[in-house]
């Protein structure tokens, strides 16, 4: 490869065309958009540039609600998921039978239509005729308004949510735990080190890029749940009437689709887009810390 | 091997019981759907509800399959799936085969760049994307579903990661040969890496499949709807029947797991990969 030549950008042109048009181009015009007052996508017209928008968007309760629901979930669901996924991903890959089958099963909800199965846990979590009230009565408790009372709106959501997230990190952290080398298993096994020990002094440190790269991908994902709620309240951000259940991509998408308030839902995906980049920053940190005291030692 | 005290044998006892349970917590919903949509519609709403279906009433799927139009919609999301798959590979292949073997000039810039982009949430684009594809009068139709997605940065970085893995050598040679680029791309890298392209087209084809938000926003009539969107409305449609609902509920998750049933080592390889390496 000594030849500098641009033929490379033949070959990327169709990418980079729709790139172009579907990510670079919208992006810089949501920011745009959302300094602009009463923009109008029809003729693109607006009263002025300021920041009245944001003014607007933390004025509303609806969103702060949506952003301290969203923040909310991803508190529960992100590390529940991961704790979960470590235990599951460490026994899986214990010498245990039926291993094949069970990644099979740990595995399925990845693949599956968040809106279908969605659908099924509002069934599931049905107050009068759902299955998880009545295994509660069989135990002698009473029934809980899973979907119908907005005091568990949010717990509704995060319970279906972490189901969801959990077979991408089993698996990722299978992959991982089969990519550590067994010699550092065999000296633990020399030195008789219990188990749980093997587990924190060895597992994992040795998994610790992929634990960060779970939290990553958790947090960003989670920052953007929309179908999850969408599925769950049937079209609605929780029980009719309110707004229990509400997120930032959920009130992004009201305001857009059904407030035609382009210039707020801009804001709001201006603001969500900011969180994540903060999450993920703050998330890197200890690393970056570490590296730094590591390399300061040497 | 030595003889194994009782706190190891409860120890294996505790590990299968978390596993079963876990696997079971996991089909749960899988399960209550099939066994739900084979009852009848006294028996779905009885109180406590019966396990096992009394009568297995697979009239249920004729009789979703045809209270709204799901033919159609289940002939549009394997359109839009399929069309969106060839595609997105054809120019994840293009792209990969740039970043991995070829050099010109802002190759990094533009390498890092494009990286970059996988911060930006779509939903961020959503609005404009909206506004371009009305002011293209692309609404109601398959390209608005398809060519926006139609290039994928993940997709294109995990094909330049596994073309990159091919030896150089192998390129070198050809080119002596006065084998062409495009050429060599296509009936050397393809060929060579057909697991890693087969693990793409089943992401990006199941990925289509259960996309929601985007086909909702960018089609208005009925002959335009895929199945998620059909199934959303189907359920505002048929009310209380909670056994047709699950019915249809079930045709739109078993094609996509059956299709994981079989093909399942790719995906797993392809997750491997990018959780490991990513």
């Amino acid at each position: 490869m000594n030849r500098k030549s641009y033929k490379g950008y033949v070959y990327l042109a169709p990418v980079l065309a729709i790139m172009l048009v579907f990510t670079a181009y919208p992006l810089v015009r949501a920011i745009f958009m959302s300094f602009c007052e009463d923009y109008s996508i029809i003729n693109g017209s607006y009263k002025g540039i300021n920041l009245e928008n944001y003014v607007d968007l933390f004025k509303d309760k609806d969103f702060r609600k949506a952003i301290t629901n969203t923040i909310t979930y991803v508190i529960f669901v992100v590390p529940l998921s991961v704790v979960i996924s470590l235990l599951i991903a460490n026994l899986l890959n214990s010498h245990i039978k039926f291993q094949g089958l069970f990644q099979t099963l740990y595995f399925l909800p990845y693949v599956t239509s968040v809106i279908a199965i969605g659908v099924v846990w509002r069934w599931i979590l049905h107050s009068q005729y759902g299955l998880l009230n009545s295994i509660l009565n069989f135990f002698g408790f009473e029934s809980i308004g899973w979907l119908t009372d907005r005091r568990y709106s949010m717990a509704s959501l995060i319970i279906f949510a972490v189901w969801k997230s959990l077979a991408f990190d089993i698996m990722i952290f299978l992959a991982a735990l089969q990519g550590i080398s067994p010699d550092l298993y065999s000296a633990a096994r020399v030195d008789a080190t219990p188990r749980w020990r093997v587990f924190f002094r060895i597992t994992v440190p040795a998994m610790r890029p992929i634990i960060a790269y779970a939290f990553v991908m958790g947090i960003i994902n989670s920052f953007k749940v929309y179908n999850e709620v969408f599925s769950l309240f049937n079209g609605s951000a929780g029980p009719s009437g309110y707004n229990s259940a509400i997120t930032i991509v959920f009130y992004i998408y009201d305001k857009f689709y059904n407030n035609y308030k382009y210039g707020i839902a801009a804001a709001g995906s201006v603001v969500l887009f900011l969180l994540i980049m903060f999450f993920t920053a703050i998330q890197r940190l200890p690393g970056r810390i570490r590296a730094r005291k590591e390399a300061a030692q040497k | 091997m030595k003889s194994r005290k009782p706190t190891a044998i409860i120890a294996e006892i505790v590990k299968y019981v978390i596993l079963v349970a876990g696997a079971l917590f996991t089909l749960l919903p899988f399960v209550w759907m099939i066994l739900s949509s084979l009852k009848s519609g006294s028996e779905i709403v009885s109180i406590p509800p019966t396990i096992i279906p009394t009568h297995f009433m697979f009239s249920n799927y004729a009789e979703a399959w045809q209270a709204a139009p799901f033919p159609r919609y289940f002939l549009n999301t394997v359109f839009v799936a399929t069309v969106t798959t060839v595609g997105v590979l054809l120019t994840s292949i293009l792209a990969a085969f740039a970043f991995a073997r070829l050099d010109f000039p802002g190759k990094k810039i533009v390498f890092s760049l494009f990286m970059a982009t996988l911060m930006i949430p779509g939903e961020m684009l959503l609005i404009t994307n909206f506004v371009t594809v009305t002011k293209l009068k692309w609404v109601d139709t398959y390209k608005a579903m398809i060519v926006p997605w139609l290039a994928n940065v993940f997709y294109t970085y995990l094909l330049s990661q596994f073309f990159s893995s091919v030896p150089e050598a192998l390129y070198l040679a050809a080119k002596v040969d006065k084998c062409s680029d495009l050429k060599f791309l296509f009936k050397i890298m393809v060929p060579m890496n057909k697991n890693a392209i087969t693990t793409v087209a089943i992401l990006s084809f199941i990925g289509s499949w259960n996309s929601f938000l985007w086909p909702l926003l960018v089609t208005n009539s009925t002959n335009m709807r895929v199945l998620s969107h059909g199934l959303v409305r189907f359920q505002s449609e048929a009310g209380a029947q909670y056994q047709l609902i699950m019915a249809a509920s079930c045709i739109l998750v078993v094609p996509i797991v059956i299709i994981y049933l079989f093909l399942r080592k790719y995906i797993l390889e392809g997750m491997a990969y990018t959780g490991v390496k990513g």
